[in-house]
């Protein structure tokens, strides 16, 4: 009998849960290999080369290379582990968290000085809320779409 | 035997320990968010403790995938600043108390909560940022701090009833230590936020607020919300929440004693990417 995942409804989130942790194990701890100043250099040196010595797959070194986060995650990273590469990169937890919605980092800002994303729409899949698929990306990045 | 005093709740953000180190506390932006603790610093000066045992998470610094340990309890003489990337804080070492950590350990485990005894941990952003809230930039911390570290981070986190149950075995663990002293314990994290995915930025006022509410004065029904509760309402980091259950548990009144009296509340949004609360609880002597 499977696990019980009640949270596979919430819209744009993904639990970092045993099977997501299995996954990503080696995602997570090269990221943890960033908290070495050493280890930082030799990684912006050649980024290729450093991650290849990591037991990852070639989707998660590309989406490390291309700094998606959302990506990262659907293959089993998780926040608090990527923001190492965030750190090395000398982002704020503002600027990665940013870059997950598709909007500028001034329009993310600006939604968080005027109270944040709102709940509402955004509880279950299925919803209208900003975060849902549909309404992917958000902010003029979302506007221009198709244009 | 030693007792306990008070409770503190507060949100332990990393950029708000950013803020203060770099000079920016004075800021329109910051200052909105450290004016709601100016009440809190003097408050601690006035009932400064003996210990302070504080509830934090680990944000993949001391514990990576290697260890995943759910409650983990620091029993050693002193803890440092980690490096989370950035390079460490530039805050005093934190001092511990090794003796009542053993007794607290030894104490709860006998209760049932098979605690993990961590002998060597440096200390996060979770732990650093309240204490820097509550005291400002001293040239070393005000008393010893016990550093009990909750796993909020690989899902399923303990559960909000477990918590509030273990806080009431700390203090029973408190109670039956011979030397007289005033603890304090602080729960920290929250409130809502979500820093993944396109829900990122997540903040949910009305669900804090009622949260803020029921841990005054209806901890033990507060104690039985769901993790999937937390996660949709508060988003995927706002479970951080369960850790103030700790510290609610151990407050007198649930050992029934009177209730505890309010001494301070704050909310605020935002700090980055989340939601200040703020909570005093003063056992009434």
């Amino acid at each position: 009998m499977a696990l019980d995942k009640p949270y596979l409804d919430v819209p744009g989130t993904t639990i970092f849960d045993a099977d997501q942790s299995r996954k990503g194990y080696w995602l997570n701890q090269f990221c943890m290999s960033l908290m070495k100043a050493e280890n930082r250099a030799r990684f912006k040196a050649n980024e290729r080369a450093y991650l290849d010595e990591w037991a990852m797959s070639e989707e998660q070194k590309q989406a490390v290379m291309a700094r998606d986060l959302n990506r990262c995650i659907e293959l089993g990273g998780n926040i608090y582990f990527l923001s190492k590469i965030g750190a090395t990169d000398g982002k704020s937890f503002q600027q990665m968290a940013g870059s997950m919605t598709g909007m500028t980092e001034e329009e993310y800002r600006a939604m968080m000085m005027s109270g944040g994303r709102t709940i509402e729409g955004n509880r279950y899949v299925g919803e209208d809320g900003d975060a849902q698929a549909h309404r992917q990306p958000q902010g003029a990045a979302g506007k221009t779409k198709g244009a | 035997m030693a007792s306990i005093t008070a409770s503190v709740y507060t949100s332990h953000v990393p950029a708000i320990g950013a803020a203060l180190d770099l000079g920016k506390s004075n800021e329109p932006y910051w200052r909105a968010v450290f004016q709601g603790y100016d009440f809190s610093k003097q408050w601690l000066k006035e009932h400064k403790p003996d210990v302070i045992f504080l509830v934090f998470n680990d944000h993949a610094t001391a514990f990576s995938l290697d260890m995943i340990p759910t409650f983990a309890i620091g029993t050693a003489a002193e803890f440092q600043p980690a490096d989370e990337g950035w390079g460490p804080r530039p805050v005093p070492k934190v001092i511990g108390h090794p003796a009542l950590a053993a007794h607290i350990a030894q104490s709860v485990i006998q209760q049932d909560f098979d605690l993990t005894i961590v002998n060597k941990m440096d200390v996060d952003h979770g732990l650093t940022v309240p204490l820097s809230l509550m005291c400002g930039q001293p040239q070393a911390w005000p008393c010893p701090v016990i550093p009990f570290a909750v796993n909020v981070v690989q899902y399923p986190v303990p559960s909000g009833a477990r918590c509030f149950a273990l806080g009431q075995a700390i203090r029973r663990a408190l109670e039956s230590y011979d030397e007289p002293l005033k603890v304090q314990i602080w729960g920290t994290g929250g409130m809502s936020h979500q820093l993944q995915g396109p829900r990122a930025g997540l903040i949910n006022s009305a669900w804090d607020n009622a949260f803020l509410d029921r841990l005054i004065a209806d901890p033990k029904g507060l104690s039985t919300v769901s993790h999937i509760e937390y996660v949709r309402e508060a988003g995927s980091e706002g479970i951080e929440l369960v850790m103030w259950l700790i510290a609610r548990g151990a407050m007198g009144d649930v050992a029934g004693g009177p209730p505890p009296r309010v001494v301070h509340r704050f909310f605020h949004v935002p700090a980055s990417n989340t939601a200040v609360g703020h909570l005093i609880l003063d056992n009434a002597a």
